[in-house]
């Protein structure tokens, strides 16, 4: 081969393995545009009818959840890499007044035996408004449907990390219609987080029952429609683990269930 | 200008050498920017690939996570860039045919780099493939490095001294060794930064690195310290070694010690962990660099490769 072919096949070859390499290129471009779009919520399985509950006999649980110890002064946020985040801004993984604990999640975890339960209609809703969750800890039932809304001048992402549920991130710019999303299958504490804004922090906890609820800010909680029975009640805490009881509730009777969390041990 | 021992003679190319060490700094600065975007728990702020927020072209708002990653991506694809435009270059302008087949290897290794980071984001940063994508960033750095190193004037046109390496294990062998030992270093390093291996890992292979690196140094320096080539980036290795270590025990104080409990990520834990990366980068291309120039300067003796059977029968 003289240099002259020899050059000409070079230079051929430079140009097939550029054009190639372009089309390489072009089809990863376009493979995402291809791809289908997500759900925009999971679908569970058909639930059989709902067991029926004698309104007449039904038990409310309440009471309230303390902290135990002196309070851990919560941590300030900084929120100035995004100028859309406005005001103050603190975490809220363990929020105490007075020794009452907000933010616990409490629910029957266990008694309810092969009962199932309407799926409520009516959405929940999430709300993202001063660079944070509203709520920060929210209970749903498997299968309803979660309005996710943006009230800030800023882009969010959705990123819930489920460990039984199916993982999703989606972005929300500023006045965009509500996401509407479900989850599929009971899970406690499913973290959630904007990975724009890295303090953002929640948890959904995604449950078989009606029978949930979450803290207000004096500690309190109750659980009404409840059936006589014996039942788990558990009482979760994002940072402090989960503390159960076993109770019993009669025909009709209201029951007053305390519960308190220690400090975590670091 | 010395005569080139052997092989195909090819002239030095000023503008390819200085193209080469562009692309070198650039993906230091990839590196950097890489690490930014782990350091600062952006990897899902911009939640597509290979477009961002729905374009291939569109600059989103750079505030908050996006600011780092989108920032990542516009540093990668000049990367991209770049090494296709060095391996054209490469491939019309070298006579050496092993550098043209090393620019097409970088060229592979840049866009698989490219693929991982898409499919890292598409499937929510799983550990492993994370990792690969970090290990993969510093392999590429290191081929950049020696791409550099390939052309400059130095290796082109200088006829090298040569010092035969007589004892065992050479200062070859521990080269390579302290290569190895690095890369399993960055390995579990990448693994513990993506959630996917505890930290102490890394921290007890930081003790193995630094005896192998020791060693590797200290051989290079007693033995041929009247050989810059391998003189300079002994000394460099060991430096780098020496504020790698330091760096890291920052790392550990403000990430693992103090940092457990933040609430977002803080500048110190930011800055360390960074620095970490990039240092480690350096460390890893110059100890690169110091197996190349002891594989050119300080070979082992062809005599001495040979099995003892044959060494016999040819004396």
């Amino acid at each position: 081969m003289n240099k002259k072919t020899w050059t000409k096949t070079s230079t051929t070859k430079t140009w097939t393995m550029i054009a190639a390499l372009c089309a390489l290129l072009a089809l990863a471009a376009c493979s995402k545009k291809e791809e289908a779009p997500a759900p925009a919520a999971e679908q569970p399985a058909a639930q059989p009818a709902a067991t029926p509950i004698d309104p007449a006999t039904v038990a409310t649980i309440n009471g309230t959840v303390k902290f135990d110890g002196t309070a851990p002064k919560p941590a300030k946020i900084d929120m100035s890499q995004d100028p859309g985040c406005k005001g103050t801004n603190e975490a809220e993984n363990v929020v105490v007044n007075n020794g009452d604990l907000a933010n616990v999640f409490v629910y029957v975890k266990d008694g309810l035996g092969s009962r199932t339960f309407d799926v409520p209609a009516t959405p929940i809703v999430l709300d993202q408004q001063g660079c944070k969750y509203h709520p920060h800890i929210l209970g749903v039932m498997a299968g309803q449907t979660i309005q996710i809304k943006n009230d800030d001048p800023t882009t969010h992402n959705i990123h819930p990390t489920p460990k039984d549920n199916r993982e999703w991130n989606e972005s929300q710019p500023p006045s965009s219609p509500a996401l509407e999303k479900n989850f599929a299958r009971e899970e406690i504490m499913l973290p959630v987080k904007c990975n724009q804004h890295p303090w953002m922090k929640m948890y959904i906890n995604v449950v078989k029952s009606p029978f949930y609820a979450v803290t207000d800010k004096d500690g309190k909680y109750s659980i009404t429609g409840l059936p006589p029975g014996n039942y788990t009640l558990a009482f979760v805490q994002e940072k402090l683990g989960e503390q159960d009881q076993s109770i019993t509730v009669g025909p009709k009777e209201t029951k007053t269930v305390d519960q308190s969390f220690k400090p975590a041990a670091d | 200008m010395g005569t080139p021992p052997k092989g195909i003679f090819t002239p030095y190319n000023r503008g390819h050498h200085r193209f080469a060490v562009i692309l070198a700094s650039w993906t230091f600065l990839l590196i950097i920017a890489g690490a930014l975007v782990t350091s600062n728990d952006a990897g899902l702020s911009v939640p597509d690939w290979p477009t961002s927020f729905g374009s291939l072209y569109k600059i989103p708002k750079l505030v908050g996570g996006v600011k780092f990653e989108h920032t990542h991506r516009m540093v990668a694809q000049v990367a991209g860039l770049l090494t296709i435009i060095l391996a054209i270059w490469t491939w019309r302008a070298e006579k050496r045919r092993w550098m043209r087949i090393l620019a097409f290897a970088a060229l592979g290794t840049v866009i698989a780099q490219g693929i991982l980071g898409g499919i890292t984001v598409l499937f929510y940063l799983p550990p492993l493939v994370s990792s690969a994508h970090a290990a993969l960033a510093q392999t590429f750095f290191c081929l950049a490095v020696a791409m550099a190193i390939f052309t400059g004037k130095k290796w082109i046109a200088e006829d090298p001294p040569i010092q035969f390496d007589e004892r065992r294990p050479s200062l070859f062998t521990l080269t390579l060794l302290s290569i190895f030992v690095l890369y399993a270093q960055l390995i579990l390093g990448a693994m513990f930064r993506h959630h996917g291996l505890s930290w102490w890992p890394h921290v007890l292979n930081a003790i193995v690195v630094s005896f192998v690196l020791a060693w590797t140094a200290v051989r290079a320096l007693t033995v041929y310290s009247q050989i810059e080539a391998i003189r300079r980036p002994a000394i460099l290795m060991l430096s780098l070694l020496i504020a790698q270590l330091c760096l890291g025990f920052m790392a550990f104080l403000t990430r693992i010690a103090w940092g457990h409990e933040a609430v977002q990520p803080e500048l110190p834990m930011v800055i360390s962990t960074v620095a970490h990366v990039a240092v480690g980068a350096l460390l890893l291309a110059t100890t690169v660099i110091l197996a190349i120039q002891v594989w050119r300067h300080a070979p082992v003796a062809f005599e001495a490769r040979l099995p003892q059977v044959q060494r016999t029968s040819a004396a």
